[in-house]
């Protein structure tokens, strides 16, 4: 550990240590007391999912059935954790590997891989899910979810003197990204509007091959406390700690109170996307040490301590995951692409004379082909 | 109807108005739009009668103000961003190009972002570097939006109007040297127009074509936003010598209108393009390529094109060399006459 940089874990809050022992914050804890066994055992469902989803579409990527897949081995706990508070009018923003909070908001997670097998830009109806469409542009997003933000609390959803109706944006985006002018200009704007959006990065300690250190030489978080808004450090492999204070934070957005930053140090377990080779830049040394704090494993030691984790459970939860790795074959490999003349459906909302006139060209073009059989 | 006189600037300023009367989810948002009303004062008295709400001065962000932008539009309020000057549009170049025009198609038809984007664009003013810039060929090289710039006040009243209607993205860029020439305009037709039931689809539609600014038979002038009123000089002045020229006012350069140009170059057999961009990979090269493929043996000459050059736009002291004029419009006509 990096004792005062980015890769400190100086002022992380944590409920759960990595040995599985719940653990107490005076301020925290009771953001978290709502968590059941019931409820644990729900996140432990949705992480063992996500993962065994994501280790799924690993292989499928490997068998050559999709070009490309973004894993999210490791960051479980964040995900869960925080898309856990996702609520009624909240809306999320995330970037592109946020596979757990997807699960969470009812996204069909192998519909999802048609983005990956290159197939469509958009697997889901953002309206359906109040989940928005992944964006590849690092960090363009969080200005969206700003914007929308602003237009949440001019509609009345913020402050409206029914907590119940209040809502709030939650936005994703990694360690790489707090150094987007994007990411900046979304905190300035939040900051001056007041906007009810929560900043949730998860430190993962790698842009691809970059360490953290390149980005910044201060723990993340201090970027929102440069433009007045309040932030946090919290372990992101501690699933319970990641609901604490991100149910804090959106209670806060929803209040009325304005904008919340939050740095979830995690740790990529696996690759940036398949086309990666974590070996030429990190350690078999710090694998391992962080393989030891992994997230679901630890969330297991701490229900199986008090006897929250009936071996049928566990049993039904791995049938599960089986279950949908075995569907998330048969659609990948059942998917053919359709005409390509969609590629013109929906350039603009509105006729528009060059696309239309390409099209008909593009059509003209194909069927010389089937009429000279 | 009798129209009444306005600027450009003030044309658009009652465009602006009348969008946000007709409907509450109109905002305005830029740098310096609020109390000042805009560093032309475009937006002059808008702030002081709809209030900050709904004239927002914002951080000095262009990406930050497009990309806040973007996430109001999905939450369905329709902004008109102002971009202060035409060179300073690159900090959102991203966010217009990566976000803004993908995001409809990305999402399978199911998201609609109308933003419209205003830039104060082109040169003649004298200004200081960066402040005299004509990009409107990157933003119509982009799939997914729409560009399109008016050259007199009837059509900055109207087509600010119709760009705020319509579902998709406008680039809308006023040429600024025009900004204070005056003209008649008439509000009740395009007012009529957007209260039709399909009345943005119609819009949108009238925003794409191109208008016969004068009629002519021997050569084709094609000019839109700071040009038109030089060809239409030019036309004058090329009349004394015989010469015949239609003057075309392409008006959008997204959806280009093809159709107008190739009927009036078929007429014709001679095209001019005139425009402030380079003409290196600019719009007059789209143009001469589309009137060749669709009009060649109609043509008695080759499509020459009038445009500034391929250097770093000048000082203001060579502003007038660099930017196409009468003598290099009539040359040009000249030129194609001479074949």
């Amino acid at each position: 550990m990096d004792a005062v940089g980015p890769l400190s874990d100086d002022g992380l809050i944590g409920l759960l240590s990595h040995t599985g022992e719940r653990t107490e914050h005076d301020f925290f804890s009771p953001y978290a007391a709502d968590l059941t066994p019931e409820r644990l055992r729900e996140f432990y469902r949705t992480m063992s999912l996500t993962r065994a989803f994501d280790n799924e579409a690993t292989s499928l990527q490997r068998q050559g059935e999709l070009g490309l897949w973004v894993p999210a081995l490791g960051q479980e706990g964040a995900q869960v954790g925080s898309g856990a508070v996702v609520r009624g009018n909240d809306y999320v923003f995330p970037s592109y590997r946020e596979h757990a909070v997807a699960l969470q908001r009812g996204v069909d997670l192998p519909q999802m891989l048609t983005i990956f097998r290159g197939l469509k830009h958009g697997a889901w109806n953002p309206a359906d899910h109040n989940f928005h469409l992944y964006t590849l542009v690092i960090g363009a997003h969080t200005l969206h979810a700003t914007g929308y933000a602003m237009g949440m609390d001019r509609d009345g959803l913020v402050a409206s003197g029914d907590p119940a109706r209040d809502g709030a944006v939650i936005t994703y985006f990694g360690d790489g990204a707090t150094a987007q002018g994007d990411v900046n200009e979304a905190l300035v704007f939040a900051s001056v509007y007041n906007a009810p959006v929560v900043f949730f990065c998860q430190n993962n300690q790698f842009a691809i091959s970059e360490p953290t250190t390149r980005q910044a030489r201060v723990p993340l978080a201090e970027r929102g406390k440069g433009v007045g808004i309040p932030s946090v450090r919290v372990d992101g492999n501690d699933v319970i700690a990641s609901y604490a204070v991100t149910n804090w934070a959106m209670q806060y957005a929803r209040s009325g109170a304005g904008p919340v930053f939050i740095e979830a140090f995690t740790y990529r377990m696996g690759a940036h996307t398949t086309s990666d080779d974590p070996t030429r830049y990190r350690t078999k040394a710090d694998e391992e040490y962080w393989a030891e704090r992994d997230p679901i494993a630890r969330l297991v030691t701490y229900l199986t301590s008090i006897d929250e984790l009936p071996e049928e459970f566990v049993a039904e939860v791995a049938a599960e995951g089986k279950d949908l790795a075995r569907r998330t074959r048969e659609e990948v490999r059942s998917w053919e692409p359709g005409p390509s003349v969609g590629m013109f459906d929906h350039v603009y909302a509105a006729p528009h004379a060059t696309v239309e006139a390409e099209r008909a060209w593009f059509e003209r073009y194909e069927r010389s082909f089937v009429e000279s059989y | 109807m009798a129209g009444e006189t306005m600027t450009l600037a003030g044309a658009i300023n009652a465009g602006l108005r009348a969008a946000m009367e007709r409907d509450p989810k109109v905002l305005l948002m830029g740098e310096d739009i609020g109390a000042l009303g805009g560093v032309f004062r475009v937006t002059d008295g808008l702030h002081k009668d709809f209030g900050g709400d709904r004239v927002m001065d914002t951080p000095l962000a262009e990406s930050g103000i497009v990309g806040t932008a973007i996430g109001l539009a999905l939450r369905g309020y329709r902004p008109v961003v102002e971009i202060q000057f035409d060179g300073f549009i690159f900090p959102a170049y991203d966010q217009i190009t990566t976000s803004l025009s993908k995001l409809h198609a990305r999402s399978g038809g199911t998201l609609t972002v109308p933003v419209v984007v205003r830039v104060p664009y082109a040169g003649g003013i004298g200004a200081i570097e960066h402040h005299s810039e004509s990009p409107e060929a990157l933003f119509a090289h982009t799939a997914g939006l729409r560009v399109c710039t008016p050259a007199t006040p009837q059509d900055g009243f109207d087509m600010i109007q119709q760009a705020i209607a319509s579902p998709d993205p406008v680039l809308f860029f006023e040429p600024k040297a025009r900004y204070w020439d005056k003209g008649e305009v008439g509000r009740e037709r395009v007012a009529r127009q957007l209260a039709e039931p399909d009345g943005a689809l119609l819009a949108t539609a009238e925003m794409g074509h191109a208008r016969v600014a004068r009629e002519g038979a021997d050569v084709t002038l094609v000019a839109y936003g700071p040009t038109v009123r030089l060809a239409l000089q030019a036309a004058s002045v090329a009349e004394q010598d015989g010469v015949s020229a239609e003057v075309i006012d392409l008006r959008s350069l997204s959806p280009l209108d093809s159709d107008a140009v190739v009927h009036s170059a078929k007429k014709t057999g001679r095209v001019v393009v005139i425009h402030e961009a380079p003409t290196a990979y600019g719009a007059g090269a789209e143009i001469s390529a589309r009137v060749s493929e669709q009009a060649f043996f109609h043509l008695h000459a080759p499509v020459l094109r009038v445009g500034g050059f391929h250097a770093q736009y000048p000082g203001a002291k060579y502003e007038h060399d660099y930017l196409p004029n009468i003598d290099r419009v009539l040359d040009a006509v000249d030129r194609v006459i001479a074949h």
